[in-house]
């Protein structure tokens, strides 16, 4: 199986993906702890995004509000863990089926009935603040002064209950991202990637070639949430509280879209790399002005809202293409004629 | 025995009709706001999600005019609707109408850019606290029968209602109207006859800000002020649009209203901050069950 | 000879045009029928409806004696029917290989089945240099035949071709002639095709049904279609006969 999910991927290719990943197995044993947390930061948006990238990339369904999956995931696995003391790597199962049941709601409801497009993005965004607002007056998860989780001991990593130092979720944040990749490669290469990518391109061709489009765009859907509830899991673990107004909020959902957008929909390692563009640039700009000694809260999300703005303007695929044509990595279907 | 209504708790029909009237008025005003969404939509086939961060802009700049001035928003509608249309025409012409031929996602996600620096830059100048107005008429009431109406409520309406007649006798009655409309029903018709259709959406998307620019001023009247209010009156707007039936100026109004009720009921009825739950409700039923809205034509 | 296509009694309006009235034909197996007629006469509907694009008013449409009327598109090409479309519906960010492997995964679900039989169909279609490129970069005879690739990779009984020759040159189109020839002599392919272009309707048809107004005035051999004095006033005008 591993040869053949290798099978064209240019060797090029192979050799940089190995250096990159060595590089994020080793870089905890150098780096400071602020540095570790702006990777798992990193990583983190890395995989929400490859999730998102499943539905609205590989199924082109534009979805706003996957901060509804992620609430749900979260919340499923908190609750679990501080009413009943059940591990996380169980609890997660509970947050999987309750996502990807909302997504199985939602895509039904859309499918059905043929809701589509920005009407689609609408549902979705309606949906997350139901469940925010709902969330927020539910007194049993703590409505609207939150859950709180025991704060983790910071000595002891204790895996089984994620509670631990930053580097124990590094590596568990690392090892999903790297998961998620190599699902989605997985899944571009398989019959379900071929009929995604037909219906996102061509819906009435795709089902004159016997694709039945219901079924997938829900495959695409169910997958996604259940994807993303897992990083709810974590989110939860790590931050130790979780507040609907925070959680559920459709700033979250369009954080998650900044990654992919400006990295590059529907391509494989687009969302990585704008997640780590995004993160280390809106970074940078912060510490340029503590540096400089200026407090302005926001402007990061000003430069984020510049940066989506320019990407969507002028490199419409996103930064990955281009990138990897110039770092001759392209195996996609060339144009001829035009200049490598 | 003075009728009442229960579900939960037991209120007297008094109550929920004065209620209900307030919603109304206030529904006006949200209608007015929707009503620029829809025209944008309903001619440039752009969907406006930087719609209630423009209001929100316009809401501050009447705060700023009422604290430093001392000028009345409803007086101060017209400068700051006029203001509000350049931006809108700049936004239009500059940043929209060069990538029209995009996917529609890709104007989607640039409108989304768009709002997410307006609502941040306003975080920044303004900082999170809330503003509001204070008018000499702030206390005053209307008292109809039973009803007890708020002044603000009852001239921010009127206001509403003015403005939006205004803008149906543009379209109907002015040649620059037809000549939009024209383009909204036939593009490619419409370039054919020659009219210059960039300039005509960009006056198209403009007039939109207009509206809601007007609806900026008068909610001043009706609420106080926060960033954050923008993501919240994009999402309204586009409830009430889908609602009312996108591209139906009248659906715009009538789901403005409608949504006006339902939330000042729900909000009585129930909890006050679950009010925008009953929107959202509303909306899930109108997309699966009525997708081209009350007044909106079923696309062929 | 069994039909391996039967359409019945098929009735189809549109808000009050009535676009095919009590419409039958039969497609028997392994034969090659050609739908003539001029525009507007209900050919491409007629497609549409076999196909499962929208449903008949009234009517039959039954495939190897089994009822297909009423069923969505996906479900009639699972059935056994490929088509293509007269405006081409390329996967446009695809390679020309990879669209054709849509086809093929219907008649071979693994993947690496499906481009070995997506390989061989684009080499008979003459697509071979191309098949890394992207679709969107070919030509406009070039996406026909990619059209026509697809839909053979589903490994269909019966082929519906919509208007396939439109826009070639006559040494593209001979080519097409004789690939179609080939495959129907050869697997025993059943062709349903809608052509304008009378002489590439003349050189593949065993028997040609022609629709005008919505209905069938006329079916038979090419030669008994071609003298039968309706089709000829339809063509041609009342002055012309």
């Amino acid at each position: 199986m591993m040869a053949r999910l290798l099978a064209d991927v240019p060797a090029r290719a192979l050799v940089m993906l190995g250096v990159f990943f060595a590089a994020l197995c080793v870089i905890p044993l150098f780096a400071n702890d602020y540095f570790i947390t702006v990777l798992i930061l990193i990583l983190y948006f890395a995989f929400v995004g490859q999730a998102w990238n499943i539905m609205t990339g590989f199924a082109g369904q534009l979805s706003l509000g996957h901060a509804l999956y992620v609430g749900l995931g979260a919340y499923a696995a908190a609750i679990l863990y501080v009413k009943f003391g059940i591990s996380p790597w169980i609890g997660l199962g509970a947050s999987i089926v309750i996502a990807a049941a909302a997504g199985a709601v939602i895509g039904f409801l859309a499918f059905r009935f043929g809701v589509g497009g920005v009407y689609f993005a609408i549902l979705t965004i309606a949906f997350a603040e139901c469940a925010r607002i709902g969330f927020d007056h539910w007194r049993w998860v703590g409505a609207a002064s939150g859950l709180f989780l025991p704060v983790a001991n910071y000595t002891q990593n204790d895996l089984w209950n994620l509670r631990g130092s930053p580097i124990m979720f590094y590596y568990v944040v690392l090892g999903m991202t790297v998961g998620a990749f190599v699902l989605c490669h997985a899944l571009l290469r398989s019959r379900v990637g071929y009929y995604w990518l037909a219906i996102r391109e061509s819906p009435e061709a795709a089902q004159a070639l016997g694709i039945d489009i219901f079924r997938y765009k829900m495959y695409a859907v169910v997958l996604s949430a259940a994807m993303t509830s897992l990083s709810g899991v974590l989110f939860a673990f790590y931050y130790n509280n979780l507040f609907p107004e925070q959680v559920f909020h459709i700033s979250r959902s369009i954080e998650f879209i900044l990654g992919p957008i400006i990295g590059g929909i529907g391509t494989l390692f687009g969302p990585i790399v704008g997640a780590f563009v995004l993160t280390t640039l809106g970074e940078s700009v912060e510490e340029v002005m503590r540096a400089l000694g200026i407090d302005i809260p926001g402007i990061k999300q000003v430069f984020y809202g510049i940066c989506l703005l320019l990407v969507v303007m002028f490199l419409p695929d996103g930064i990955w293409p281009p990138l990897r044509k110039r770092l001759g990595l392209d195996r996609k279907p060339r144009t001829p004629g035009k200049p490598k | 025995m003075r009728p009442e209504f229960c579900w939960g708790s037991c209120v007297p029909l008094e109550v929920i009709l004065n209620v209900a009237a307030s919603g109304l008025l206030t529904g006006l005003v949200y209608g007015l706001m929707a009503l620029g969404l829809s025209v944008i939509f309903g001619v440039v086939r752009v969907v406006n999600f930087a719609h209630g961060e423009m209001m929100t802009i316009a809401m501050y700049l009447a705060v700023i005019l009422f604290s430093y001035y001392k000028l009345d928003p409803l007086l101060m509608m017209v400068p700051i609707a006029v203001v509000l249309f350049v931006f809108g025409y700049a936004i239009q012409h500059v940043l929209i109408t060069p990538f029209i031929n995009r996917p529609e996602h890709s104007q989607f996600i640039l409108l989304v850019a768009i709002a997410i620096i307006m609502v941040n830059v306003l975080l920044i100048v303004f900082g999170p606290d809330a503003k509001s107005v204070q008018p000499a008429y702030a206390f005053d009431s209307f008292q109809i029968g039973t009803l007890i109406l708020d002044a603000t409520k009852v001239y921010a309406a009127a206001a509403a209602i003015i403005v939006a007649a205004a803008l149906f006798g543009f379209f109907r009655f002015t040649l620059v109207g037809k000549a939009i409309r024209a383009c909204a029903d036939n593009y490619a018709g419409a370039l054919v006859v020659g009219l210059d259709v960039k300039r005509l959406y960009a006056l198209t998307f403009g007039l939109g800000a207009a509206c809601v620019g007007a609806a900026g001023s008068m909610m001043t009247l009706l609420v106080d002020v926060t960033p954050p209010l923008g993501p919240a009156y994009t999402l309204l707007a586009f409830v009430i649009v889908i609602t009312g039936g996108l591209g139906s100026m009248m659906g715009a109004l009538v789901g403005g209203v409608l949504i006006g009720v339902t939330e000042a009921l729900g909000g009585l009825l129930f909890t006050p901050s679950a009010k925008s739950m009953f929107a959202f409700g509303l909306l899930v039923l109108i997309l699966l069950f009525r997708p081209q809205g009350i007044f909106g034509k079923r696309p062929t | 000879m069994t039909a391996m296509l039967e359409v019945a009694g098929v009735s189809k309006n549109f808000s009050g045009l009535r676009a095919l009235q009590e419409v039958s034909f039969n497609v028997p197996q392994g034969e090659i029928v050609g739908l003539i007629g001029p525009n507007g006469a209900g050919k491409t509907t007629c497609f549409n409806l076999i196909a499962g694009v929208f449903r008949a008013d009234q009517g039959q449409v039954t495939l190897g004696g089994q009822r297909i009327d009423g069923w969505r598109a996906d479900q009639v090409c699972r059935a056994g029917i490929g088509r293509t479309f007269q405006l081409v519906k390329p996967f446009a960010g695809l390679s020309v290989l990879e669209n054709v492997i849509v086809g093929a995964l219907k008649a071979a679900p693994k993947v690496g089945a499906a481009r070995d039989i997506a390989e061989s169909v684009i080499e008979q279609l003459g697509l071979g240099a191309k098949r890394d490129d992207a679709a969107s970069s070919l030509t406009l005879p070039e996406r026909k035949r990619l059209e026509v690739a697809r839909a053979l990779a589903t490994q269909p009984r019966i082929l519906l071709l919509d208007e396939v020759m439109a826009g070639l040159r006559p040494t593209e189109m001979d080519q097409m002639v004789k690939l179609f020839r080939e495959l129907n002599a050869k697997t025993g392919l059943t062709i349903l095709l809608i052509e304008h272009v009378m002489r590439a309707v003349m050189a593949l048809s065993n028997r040609i049904v022609v629709l005008h107004h919505g209905q069938v005035i006329s079916a038979g051999t090419p030669a008994q279609v071609t003298q039968d004095p309706a089709v000829l006033e339809c063509y041609l005008g009342e002055e012309g006969v």
